[in-house]
């Protein structure tokens, strides 16, 4: 191959954008490590009193023995209810995602699919109103308590994921090679027996992703949880309980906490647990994503 | 239980849960809409929201959600085209490239509280914008990028690559391939993907509530000085979306029909989104129609 020279590279225009977004992240995460630690580095929290302590109470006066910032309540509330979201949105949002494949892919590109962007697109403020104004009366007449608990945040989130898991698992489902299919039904097998035997298998890594990054989503997601969960700033002890989330709890304080003070540091530190779990769920993605998927 | 039984109950049982879907969806549209829509007139929509009193409406909160959602478009569409066209035409294997690649995880998996932090951090306070349009356009583009780009990149690949290789074997170099040939065959589903996008930036409230911030003066279009806090054009005003309003007279509950402000603004914001959704169809309906010549 004969040449006149080295081959053109890319336009400093299309490196320039490309290094954008790479200085836009280290940024993001450079700035939150720096607010997010003063907590320890200035105020001298113990890392450990902070991530394990259950009394949160910023604005103790120094004769009672000072403020304390212990966010358990707010670690327990966010790892309950997402958790809880997931393990009740997974089984509908699966099953969504293998009507649209196998079972009626036509009117799951004409319904179905239509309806989960709706879904996706219907903002967050609205979910909590809805939720808001429908479960919490719900749950406060029928379930007991005061209607603001963990079971309303859950359910609110439930609904919020379910996009997120169906897009990820129809894109794994398709992924699976047509030959299984194919040698499945060849020998017999009747349709349940594929999906069950040998899709749902084939897909696996692909659908955990899906929920992993459920997971996340509901883990991160602020004003419709606020809305709901009541924010009360213990430890949840029932799903008819109120709690408090890592991402409502900011939401509710940053805007009158002094820069400075304990009490907005401890708020900059739960930010920066809460990008650490972002990383931390990264990290997951890609360990599930690796294995087990057929494309 | 046989085989053929079994495969019938599940089959029932697929079915009821597209079924479920469907209705969940049909229930929600019509309880938000069927609640809302009765307080949507041409006042609601036009007049200033009212401090303590009953009877105000979201005008400048509709125009700044467009204003901050259009700003945002114009700083994001060009860096996540160009991105796109990096990862997509240019990148190997190599440092820079994975480190863009965990750039665009890191930033998907954020939450959007964060980056409202991030902003308030350096947008806000930093860069002494304070609270305002352009601090909350920033935030919404640090939250758009990685979608964006996503969503580019496919529109980049799927575009065969006999198109790049006609062009290329005709002479034409690969930077000149890709505005000529690549960008434009990639258009129709770029525009669809913006489309989508735009209508869920459109809702966005967490990001916001620390950058645009949780006021906007009364604008009046009569005010042609950009500098004055009553123009809407201004860019260092504070600008409050509907999002961001229907969380505060929630939150805060001074005014009385704070109810009916949040229904109604509700309402709005859910026909914004199927309106964006519907015309992100029929614009890639359309184009493709275009482009193909059926």
């Amino acid at each position: 191959m004969s040449k006149t020279g080295p081959r053109p590279g890319p336009p400093r225009l299309v490196v320039g954008a490309a290094a954008v977004l790479v200085v836009v992240t280290a940024a993001v995460v450079v700035f939150i490590a720096w607010r997010g630690l003063a907590t320890f580095l200035v105020n001298k929290v113990h890392p450990f009193e902070f991530l394990a302590g259950v009394v949160w109470r910023p604005d103790r006066p120094a004769a009672e023995g000072g403020p304390l910032v212990g966010i358990l309540p707010f670690l327990a509330g966010s790892v309950i209810v997402s958790t809880l979201a997931v393990a009740m949105s997974t089984p509908l949002s699966v099953a969504s995602a293998v009507f649209v494949t196998e079972v009626a892919p036509n009117w799951g590109l004409r319904v179905l699919q239509p309806a989960i962007e709706v879904f996706a697109g219907i903002p967050s403020v609205v979910y909590g109103w809805v939720g808001l104004n429908v479960l919490v009366p719900f749950i406060r007449n029928h379930l007991g308590g005061l209607g603001f608990s963990v079971l309303a945040g859950a359910l609110v989130l439930s609904v919020m994921v379910m996009p997120t898991i169906v897009g990820v698992a129809v894109d794994a489902l398709k992924a699976v090679p047509l030959e299984l299919k194919n040698a499945a039904y060849g020998l017999g097998s009747t349709r349940w027996q594929f999906i069950r035997y040998v899709l749902l298998p084939a897909a696996r890594g692909g659908v955990l992703t899906g929920v992993v990054l459920g997971l996340s989503r509901a883990f991160g997601e602020t004003l419709a949880v606020q809305m709901v969960i009541g924010n009360t700033r213990l430890v949840p002890r029932s799903l008819l309980s109120p709690a408090v989330t890592l991402t409502s709890g900011i939401a509710m304080d940053m805007g009158h906490t002094a820069a400075g003070s304990l009490w907005n540091n401890a708020l900059w530190s739960m930010a920066l647990v809460l990008l650490a779990t972002s990383f931390l769920f990264i990290v997951v993605i890609r360990l599930v994503g690796g294995k087990g998927a057929a494309g | 239980m046989s085989d053929r039984l079994k495969d019938r109950l599940a089959t029932a049982a697929f079915w009821a849960a597209a079924v479920l879907v469907t209705v969940l969806l049909a229930w929600l549209l019509a309880w938000i809409l069927g609640r809302g829509l009765r307080y949507v007139d041409w006042s609601f929509l036009s007049f200033p929201p009212s401090n303590f009193e009953a009877g105000g409406g979201i005008g400048p909160q509709l125009f700044n959600s467009v204003w901050l959602l259009l700003i945002s478009m114009l700083i994001t569409v060009p860096v996540a085209l160009f991105s796109a066209v990096y990862l997509a035409e240019y990148s190997g294997p190599g440092f820079f490239s994975s480190a863009i690649r965990l750039s665009l995880e890191t930033l998907t998996s954020l939450p959007s509280i964060v980056i409202g932090l991030f902003g308030l951090l350096v947008f806000v306070n930093f860069a002494h914008l304070g609270y305002s349009v352009l601090a909350g356009a920033l935030a919404l583009t640090v939250l758009n990028l990685p979608a964006m780009v996503r969503i580019a990149e496919e529109a980049l690949r799927a575009v065969p690559s006999e198109l790049r290789e006609a062009s290329l074997a005709l002479g034409v170099d690969h930077w000149e391939t890709v505005r000529r040939v690549v960008l434009p065959a990639a258009f129709p589903s770029l525009l669809t993907g913006l489309i989508l996008i735009a209508g869920r930036v459109f809702g966005e409230a967490a990001a916001l509530l620390y950058t645009a911030g949780m006021s906007s003066p009364d604008i009046s279009f009569t005010e042609l000085d950009p500098t004055s806090p009553r123009s809407p054009w201004n860019l260092l005003r504070a600008g409050e979306t509907l999002a961001v309003h229907i969380w505060k007279v929630n939150s805060e509950g001074v005014v009385p029909d704070a109810r009916r402000v949040a229904d109604g603004s509700a309402a709005v914001l859910v026909l914004v989104v199927l309106l964006f959704n519907l015309g992100a169809r029929w614009a890639g309906r359309r184009m493709s129609r275009k482009m193909t010549g059926l």
